[in-house]
């Protein structure tokens, strides 16, 4: 997909977000700073515990009370170019900014979806909450279930029950599109579906996106997910964003050891006979987390270094690409050693269609 | 096929839930057999009856009606002690590491429980050491921190080693391993995969694989079966090795094509099947004939609507399928409006 990479639409910068436990604070979220831009498809990736959802409620200002913000600022532009802290709002003022500038896709849509009211009655309050009458709501739903291949009549007058957990999740995903946000933030929008729901949830979301050109933040610890939507891929560990860039170079050219980790743990169904290495040890402790690079007590590539230095966020590729990471140079040496599949790897089946 | 019998053979197992008092057929006509010692991984979608599958395996659920054939023996002719013997030669892990350890006792209560039941050891010292060589096993050390922990204190994926080893307690020729690894992080499920594949060669045990991740199944049973399910049917089965690389059931095919691939290249090239339909059928109204031919991209009207696919060879492939079209040999051709819609980005 393109994106206009001159055109921010939302700006993080050094973002800190920590609960509070009875051993201290946890910090779920370190540092972490990013811009999004226009039409652009950014995929979190991270195993459970990285923080990638404290991040995403963060955005929306829709963390537990036991959360706090500890700094940063999140700054949007509208349309119109003016710019805004989104950390800085009132209540009154988030409501008009949620839906309407930035709209979320939950995973589990029966959890998302209020169950004694018909989703034309959803249609309506969003639109009245926004001002937009009842027609004009109408209208833009049933164009937005055509368009996400739902029969549009019968989802516009039915239960959230009476339908499929393919069709609710196409529906949040229409609803999230209602309002014309800028961005949508998706929290694992695959995760507890089938495979071919996956694939018709996923196709429908590539159609939209040329169409309406929104932004996406993704959220996923599902790689094969990320490496088939996203334009640009963050990988987050411990809290933090450890390596971010292009999902080509992500994915080839990892800079990151834990990036280069996850990806040689997932499996490739067209690779055929496949050695996955398993990544030892369990995510770190966020209260007390290991000195050094918190990746250190797993990682392959320790060396004296990374044990008592944390790495720096450094700019590779002329600021496209950064990462944190001491062993960076050897990490993308082996990632563009075996990350690419040689043609003949790669089973016929899947073979059709790759040039 | 060796000549000693099956493990376990389902022959036309049949099975139905009665739900709201209406009966829902969850399996039809399942003909399976399962060899001693091999990897076989059963896939599908949720609905498609693997979890009542292999329930029916490991003896947890009776069939409504047909066979169940254990070491070459049906299992009502098994009595008394005999039973208890097959009960404990047929062992499942389930899904969900959080709810199948009971949260009040300790890792060392959850494993000493059958052991003792089944006076697996001899004694205090005896069943000391063999709650310490089952917690070794699945690499939970040291066993001295482990015994006294609590399920909560425990990682989902060092849960899910707790219920790998109290499997293990009654010395099983078999485990079904339901969704097993599906709850777990990435980086812990390849890590419990090897642990399964390494306890296998160790012990000599069979092992039947749930799963609705493809490319999962295919890393772990590369070397064994794979069985894929369907609205209760079992419409592909073969050598895994086979059956990705030359699917022959249309729903095997669509399956694959819509898998997803850590690759980004790999993943954006991938040509997709579109299917006729999106929604799966209920199980209270399975379609006739072939109960996929309403979503088939390569349906035959007059055929796959009208008579129903057994489990046969087909030309061109090692595996067997339950489709007319490909049993006979027929090219497949994807309808006209399918082309113009997959021309649609």
């Amino acid at each position: 997909m393109t994106y206009k990479p001159d055109e921010v639409v939302l700006s993080i910068r050094d973002l800190s977000v920590s609960y509070g436990a009875q051993r201290g604070r946890v910090r779920a979220v370190q540092n972490v700073s990013f811009d999004l831009h226009a039409g652009e498809t950014l995929a979190l990736i991270g195993e459970s515990g990285c923080g990638k959802s404290t991040l995403n409620l963060a955005l929306i200002r829709q963390l537990p009370k036991t959360a706090s913000i500890d700094g940063g600022s999140v700054l949007y532009t509208y349309r119109d170019g003016r710019q805004v802290d989104v950390l800085k709002y009132t209540k009154q003022e988030m409501r008009r900014y949620l839906w309407a500038e930035c709209s979320m896709v939950f995973q589990g849509a029966l959890n998302s979806l209020n169950p004694v009211i018909r989703i034309s009655e959803m249609v309506y309050e969003t639109g009245e909450a926004h001002g937009i009458p009842r027609l004009e709501a109408r209208d833009r739903a049933m164009r937005l279930f055509e368009q996400v291949r739902l029969d549009a009549k019968r989802v516009f007058t039915s239960y959230p029950h009476e339908l499929s957990g393919g069709m609710r999740q196409r529906v949040l995903l229409a609803l999230s599109l209602i309002l014309r946000p800028q961005i949508v933030i998706m929290d694992e929008p695959t995760t507890a579906v089938d495979i071919l729901t996956q694939r018709s949830i996923l196709d429908v979301l590539k159609v939209l996106r040329a169409e309406l050109n929104f932004s996406v933040i993704f959220i996923s610890h599902d790689l094969a997910v990320a490496a088939e939507i996203a334009d640009t891929v963050a990988t987050m560990y411990a809290g933090e964003i450890v390596e971010r860039g292009p999902v080509n170079d992500v994915f080839y050219r990892s800079r990151h050891a834990y990036t280069l980790s996850l990806l040689n743990a997932a499996p490739r169904l067209s690779a055929g006979a496949e050695t996955l290495d398993s990544i030892p040890g369990s995510p770190p402790d966020l209260i007390v987390p290991p000195p050094g690079c918190k990746f250190h007590p797993r990682c392959a590539y320790v060396q004296d270094v990374c044990r008592t230095v944390p790495p720096p966020l450094v700019a590779y590729d002329d600021g496209k690409r950064l990462a944190a990471c001491h062993a960076t140079e050897q990490v993308q040496q082996d990632a563009q050693a075996t990350r690419i599949l040689s043609p003949d790897a790669i089973l016929p089946i899947v073979k059709g269609g790759v040039s | 096929m060796s000549d000693t019998p099956p493990i376990v053979e389902l022959r036309g197992i049949r099975r139905s839930f009665v739900k709201d008092r209406q009966l829902i057929p969850v399996l039809q006509d399942i003909n399976l057999a399962v060899q001693a010692d091999e990897i076989l991984c059963i896939v599908g979608e949720s609905g498609c009856g693997k979890t009542t599958t292999g329930k029916i395996i490991a003896g947890l659920l009776d069939p409504s009606s047909g066979e169940v054939i254990v070491n070459g023996r049906p299992t009502e002719s098994y009595q008394g002690r005999e039973k208890a013997l097959l009960r404990r030669q047929l062992q499942i892990v389930h899904q969900d590491p959080f709810a199948s350890l009971n949260p009040a006792h300790t890792i060392g209560d959850i494993l000493s429980f059958p052991l003792k039941r089944h006076r697996m050891t001899e004694g205090g010292a005896g069943l000391k050491r063999r709650i310490w060589e089952l917690l070794t096993m699945v690499d939970l050390t040291p066993p001295g921190d482990m015994v006294n922990k609590y399920p909560h204190q425990l990682s989902g994926g060092q849960r899910q080693r707790v219920s790998i080893a109290r499997a293990l307690t009654v010395n099983p020729k078999l485990i079904v391993a339901d969704e097993a690894v599906s709850m777990v992080d990435v980086s812990i499920r390849i890590t419990l995969l090897k642990m399964l594949l390494r306890l296998r060669a160790e012990l000599g045990l069979t092992i039947v694989f749930i799963t609705h991740d493809l490319a999962l199944a295919k890393y772990f049973a590369w070397e064994g079966r794979i069985a894929v399910m369907y609205l209760g049917r079992i419409v592909e089965i073969g050598r895994t090795q086979e059956v990705i690389a030359n699917p022959s059931h249309p729903y095997t095919r669509a399956l694959l094509a819509a898998v997803p691939e850590a690759d980004p290249e790999l993943t954006r090239h991938k040509q997709a099947i579109r299917l006729r339909s999106d929604d799966i059928p209920r199980l209270t109204d399975i379609p006739r004939g072939c109960a996929f031919h309403p979503r088939c991209p390569y349906f035959i009207p007059g055929m796959c609507d009208s008579d129903l696919p057994e489990l046969a060879s087909a030309p061109g492939f090692d595996q067997q399928v339950a489709c007319i079209p490909v049993q006979r040999g027929l090219p497949l051709h994807v309808h006209e409006s399918q082309v113009a819609a997959e021309a649609h980005p």
